[in-house]
């Protein structure tokens, strides 16, 4: 069993100092696609990564590996192949598009680089296809210019351009957050059939448990640059145990009369200089001495989920590194 | 004459552009009392925000409030000079504008944007009087007295929007409309900040319109919600009757397109596009994509009117 992607130890510092991912391990498999969701507030580090795993961010420690191999190293060939194999949905459906140019140039572009036809009546099949299997209709979209577009169907239009590439790996930031929510649904659909039809791996980027609750099958919820909890999105959600994971499931508004949001205090950092320890000490409710002295391992709390957090101590141990083999002990269960 | 802090009838805001009439809002009704929190949803270009603009008269051409009433209390307010609206603007009626980031003037600080707006309405008070209301409207927001000599790119995204809102309840206004005021935070810094605004509702006992398309934050925050599509009410009721009893099937729709804990990988769309408000089609706007459309639909536009105390609707469906 190869890994598609694998992330080995990788720290991203900028010049700021900040740091934006922190030894983070992490790795997918090439046989077993599941959609895995990567959830945090703004500042969590969750953009990075998605940069990072797509190369375009080269991290100040660490490797990345794509199949094996670094992606620092991969031949002109290899990189080529590593280009088609990866692809991205970014979330601003207004940013990713030239407005001189209709609506096609950003399918034809990689059809023809990618030499994906070997005729113009080819490629606008392939085109056609594309947008037909997001429920675009092909008729109503090719040669209009992004402006005559809405935000949906231009968003659409992005997940098309991605699935052209028959990927094997689809980095989708914030996908639906700038999209009208009578419309994410039909987008997290789109993005479901490609993982569950053509076996595409996802990594879903978001701030928005709620969604990443209905498509994914498994999430990391990053603080800080760190993992704090990992595991099944229907454990981690329904019964989160990190209280950080706890402070975020908290603070979503459900639409659901029944239930009220914003039971727990929020605390209010008041010392952000402090360096070791649990990165989440200066907010948790539960801190203990030994928070602020290390950060606290990964400790499992089933098969497959962990959390960092010394309020699960008695548990065993995962090692960073092994982060990815929760993903082999869980089989996806769709609903 | 009433006991309504605003009231909104029959109101019309067309903007005339060359390529046609777009009907932004088209015979929009209803009022708001002190202390209340009504929810505005639809989706964009549905006219929630077009509505927001025309409460505080700010509508600019080729736009035009084209008829109906606004009564802020005993004053109409689509009979007043521009300047008369100027004065009312931020004392009796303000807003919380979407996207703090970019509402705030980058280069004065904290301190003297909130300023600034009172100077603007003659309050008669001393530039010490009025700093003593800028540090109260920031006590008022939870924000550091320090952030006053600040700018505002040394704030974060939260911390703009709570400068927002000081500015906008600093002359403590009657109506604060609140336009998707955490469209850009995520979700602890979207509770902290809701939990703000509706803590201020509560001190200054004024009346809160909040815009967007989140129900979910509707469920949590509003009293009463109503539901624009195509620059129409669909529907008005309390939050329990819309959720639980929605009368719309453009109500029922959105609600059940909502993701909920428990029925996980359950999608459900709203088949169909929003039609152009510049080219809407006959009868009721909703029928093109509605599953229940009837003949009479697609000929008639339904009445508004109130099926139940305070729960109303505009849907064929429920005329007898």
């Amino acid at each position: 069993m190869s890994n598609l992607l694998e992330l080995r130890n990788v720290t991203q510092r900028f010049k700021t100092g900040t740091i934006a991912v922190d030894n983070l391990s992490f790795y997918v498999e090439e046989d077993r696609p599941n959609i895995i969701a990567v959830a945090g507030e703004s500042g969590s580090g969750k953009t990075t990564l998605g940069l990072i795993a797509l190369g375009f961010l080269e991290p100040t420690q660490g490797q990345v590996l794509y199949k094996g191999k670094a992606v620092k190293t991969l031949t002109r060939q290899e990189r080529f192949a590593f280009r088609k194999e990866v692809q991205a949905v970014f979330q601003d459906p207004f940013a990713v598009y030239n407005p001189f140019y209709k609506v096609d140039h950003i399918m034809e572009v990689p059809i023809a680089n990618f030499k994906l036809a070997n005729s113009a009546a080819a490629a606008h099949r392939l085109m056609e296809e594309a947008l037909v299997s997001v429920g675009l209709r092909p008729e109503e979209t090719l040669g209009r210019f992004p402006h005559q577009l809405s935000g949906g169907q231009r968003q659409r239009l992005a997940v098309a351009r991605a699935l052209l590439m028959k990927p094997q790996l689809l980095i989708a930031d914030e996908p639906v957050s700038m999209v009208d929510a009578s419309l994410r649904a039909t987008i997290l659909e789109s993005l479901r059939q490609m993982n569950d039809q053509l076996g595409i791996t996802i990594l879903y980027i978001t701030h928005d448990l709620t969604t990443a609750y209905h498509v994914c099958d498994y999430i990391l919820i990053l603080y800080r640059g760190s993992v704090m909890e990992a595991g099944d999105v229907e454990s981690v959600i329904a019964d989160p145990q990190h209280p950080y994971t706890q402070l975020l499931i908290d603070s979503i508004p459900w639409p659901d009369l029944t239930r009220k949001w914003g039971q727990q205090e929020v605390i209010v950092e008041e010392d952000k200089s402090a360096k070791a320890g649990c990165k989440f000490a200066g907010r948790c409710p539960h801190v203990m001495a030994k928070c602020r002295q290390s950060a606290p391992p990964l400790y499992r709390l089933s098969d497959s989920r962990v959390a960092a957090c010394y309020l699960y101590e008695d548990q065993p141990q995962l090692a960073g590194e092994q982060l990815g083999k929760l993903l082999e002990m869980h089989q996806p269960v769709m609903a | 004459m009433s006991d309504y802090v605003l009231q909104v009838k029959d109101l019309d805001v067309y903007y005339y552009t060359d390529a046609g009439i777009v009907y932004a809002n088209n015979k929009v009704n209803f009022d708001l009392k002190p202390n209340e929190r009504l929810g505005l949803v639809g989706e964009s270009g549905s006219g929630k925000s077009t509505m927001a603009l025309a409460l505080l008269r700010l509508i600019k051409p080729p736009g035009r409030i084209a008829g109906g009433e606004m009564w802020l209390e005993k004053t109409e307010l689509t009979h007043l000079s521009e300047e008369e609206m100027r004065q009312l603007r931020g004392r009796e009626i303000s807003m919380i504008p979407q996207g703090a980031m970019n509402s705030l003037n980058p280069i004065l600080r904290v301190k003297e944007q909130i300023i600034d707006a009172m100077l603007d309405h003659n309050l008669g008070l001393s530039q010490a009087a009025l700093e003593v209301r800028a540090y109260d409207a920031l006590d008022a927001v939870e924000l550091e007295r320090k952030v006053a000599t600040m700018y505002p790119h040394e704030l974060s995204g939260g911390m703009k929007q709570r400068v927002c809102i000081a500015i906008s309840i600093a002359m403590h206004p009657k109506v604060i409309i609140a336009d998707e005021p955490t469209s850009a935070l995520d979700v602890v810094t979207q509770r902290q900040v809701m939990q703000t605004i509706g803590r201020l509702q509560e001190q200054l006992g004024s009346a809160v319109i909040l815009i967007g398309h989140d129900m979910g934050l509707m469920a949590q925050f509003v009293n009463r919600m109503a539901v624009m599509y195509a620059g129409r009410f669909a529907e008005l009721g309390t939050v329990q009757d819309t959720f639980t009893g929605a009368l719309h099937p453009y109500t029922q729709l959105l609600i059940e397109s909502l993701p909920v804990l428990g029925h996980r990988g359950v999608f459900k769309g709203i088949p169909g596009i929003t039609p152009l408000l510049r080219d809407l089609p006959p009868g009721c706007v909703f029928h093109t994509r509605c599953p229940k459309v009837m003949d009479v639909c697609q000929r008639i536009v339904p009445t508004w009117r109130e099926y139940s105390k305070g729960h109303w609707a505009a849907c064929h469906l429920h005329e007898q």
